[in-house]
């Protein structure tokens, strides 16, 4: 049923971490090692060992360098890019089959996989490009928040989170319900200063991108320095101290 | 965006047909034409068989066609489902009416069939111009000229078929329809200029604005996330339109208006003919194919900006 849930009762989502993710690209290849690999038999994309492979990611990380302006050193921010699980989400109300979906229980955004017919036009309607074609399914796929990890009760306790939340070697990406404001996420958002993707557009995500911490500014990109070079006389030296300069500036 | 064939097929080809449908829905609400009933079924079913083609290759363009059926299920908030289910309903009247010509009769059950072709066969474009008129990630199609220019060039096309079908018979164009004809044709010639005058001014928002990195500096896009192209940067990121828009725009407003309000000029002038009409229809529905194709590949998706996408159109 596309009609969305007037209100869900816990919203999950991610809180990813600008300042600490380093692109190592991890999140991006446990998530589809997770939900691609493994038990459910090769990889199902488009010349997936060769030359041109082509298939579903639900996790892209970006790289952008961010110009500050003169005298400040330009930094390299590490982007990961994945569904935001919007609270009013265009991509589940523009599906006619009722295949796309928002959980009332959790906020969860999902594909019905067995209803959806491949007509593409919730990655059209998605602002932030979480959603892909599967080719080879003929469906469309996107960020599941790995709801078969998380709920899961066959696995310990500590594996109850997204594959990419898990797999992330700096703790760059936190997993929690943002409904509630007084959750480890909620107040790592209200510390942080946790902001919206593309808040004018109106989809108001869920999931928040803390944004990079200052930075020391100035003394980055002055150069060093120079040591003044000392004017030395050798001849005006002692035998053996003569001796030794000659031999140390060798 | 990707234009793709199927998607052009449909509205174009649908759209003239809902056009034409529209059309003999309005006639026949007043009077049946003055054609024999062979004729009239042909006129019918032409415009019919435009429908069904254009409603086909879009079900034939999806990942799983035998499960097109759900797409009438999600009429209350989806315009795609609302557009198929309008589609579907408006072949109910159009087969009503299909009988009372055969049998000649023209009883308040044929007229009320014809109000009603009418009436669906514009809510169904109504309907199919809604659908990217409310997508906030393509900001060119929420421009003010989309949903006009989607139901006049479907009306212009399907006029144009329809005058080509009746010249034979010699049912010419009358002086109203002639004048209701340039006047579309001019109107559709300013929505297109109006649309293409906005596009090459609009923004779009660029990697700082998306990421919201642009508060610290000026954002470029480093390092892709892929080396090869993926779904996103082949559906989303089409860029060929937009290096040939400058010819291809001409082509598009020279063969929609430029040619077919010449041949409504020629006939007026000289005579009624079968040769103009025919050519104004042929170039009517090429010139839409033109103007559709632009429509899809010059539109820019905001999503492209993450992959550093420009403010401006390159």
């Amino acid at each position: 049923m596309t009609a969305l849930p007037p209100t869900t009762a816990r919203k999950l989502g991610l809180v990813i971490d600008l300042d600490t993710c380093v692109g190592c690209h991890a999140c991006a290849v446990a998530c589809k090692q997770w939900n691609e690999g493994g038990s459910f038999g090769p990889l199902p994309d488009a010349d997936p060992y060769g030359k041109e492979p082509l298939g579903v990611w639900f996790n892209r990380v970006h790289t952008y360098e961010v110009d500050r302006g003169a005298g400040k050193a330009p930094m390299a921010v590490h982007f990961p890019r994945s569904c935001l699980h919007c609270e009013t989400p265009a991509c589940v109300t523009v599906c006619p089959t009722g295949a796309s979906y928002k959980r009332a229980e959790d906020g969860i955004v999902l594909v019905d996989e067995a209803k959806c017919i491949g007509c593409k036009l919730c990655s059209w309607a998605c602002p932030y490009g979480a959603r892909e074609y599967g080719q080879a399914r003929g469906v469309m796929q996107k960020c599941t928040l790995c709801v078969d990890r998380i709920y899961n009760q066959s696995l310990d306790e500590g594996d109850r989170q997204p594959a990419c939340v898990q797999a992330c070697p700096t703790r760059a990406r936190h997993f929690g319900d943002l409904g509630d404001p007084h959750s480890a996420v909620s107040r790592l958002v209200a510390d942080r200063g946790g902001y919206d993707l593309g808040p004018d557009l109106g989809f108001k995500p869920v999931n928040k991108y803390l944004p990079p911490r200052p930075r020391r500014d100035g003394p980055d990109l002055a150069p060093a320095p120079a040591e003044a070079e000392e004017a030395l006389d050798p001849a005006a030296l002692p035998p053996i101290l003569r001796w030794l300069d000659r031999v140390l500036s060798r | 965006m990707h234009p793709a064939f199927s998607v052009i097929a449909f509205t174009t080809l649908s759209g003239a047909g809902y056009g034409l449908l529209f059309l003999l829905g309005l006639a026949y609400a007043r009077a049946p034409l003055p054609l024999s009933r062979e004729f009239a079924l042909v006129l019918i079913g032409v415009a019919s068989a435009l429908v069904i083609a254009g409603l086909s290759s879009s079900v034939l363009h999806l990942g799983q066609p035998l499960r097109a059926w759900r797409a009438l299920s999600q009429w209350r908030t989806s315009w795609l489902s609302r557009e198929g289910v309008a589609a579907i309903a408006s072949l109910i009247p159009v087969a009503v009416l299909a009988v009372a010509v055969w049998h000649g009769e023209f009883g308040p059950v044929a007229r009320a069939s014809a109000v009603a072709i009418s009436a669906l066969a514009l809510l169904t474009v109504f309907c199919t111009a809604r659908i990217y008129t409310s997508l906030r990630a393509v900001p060119a199609w929420t421009d003010r000229a989309v949903l006009p220019a989607y139901l006049m060039i479907g009306l212009w096309s399907g006029a144009h078929i329809g005058w080509a079908l009746l010249a034979p018979t010699g049912i010419g164009l009358g002086r109203a329809p002639a004048i209701a004809m340039v006047v579309t044709g001019l109107a559709i010639g300013a929505l297109k200029l109006g649309y293409w005058r906005r596009l090459s001014t609009g923004l779009l928002p660029d990697a700082g604005d998306v990421t919201g990195l642009g508060r610290l500096g000026s954002v470029r896009a480093l390092e892709a996330p892929h080396t090869e192209a993926n779904y996103l940067t082949r559906e989303m990121g089409f860029m060929l339109a937009r290096r040939h828009r400058a010819r291809l725009r001409p082509i598009a407003l020279v063969l929609l208006v430029a040619v077919p309000l010449a041949c409504v000029g020629w006939v007026s002038w000289r005579g009624p003919g079968i040769g103009a009409p025919l050519l104004a229809a042929a170039a009517a529905l090429l010139g839409a194919v033109v103007e559709r194709w632009l429509f899809f590949a010059e539109a820019r998706h905001v999503v492209m900006a993450y992959y550093g996408a420009p403010a401006h159109a390159p």
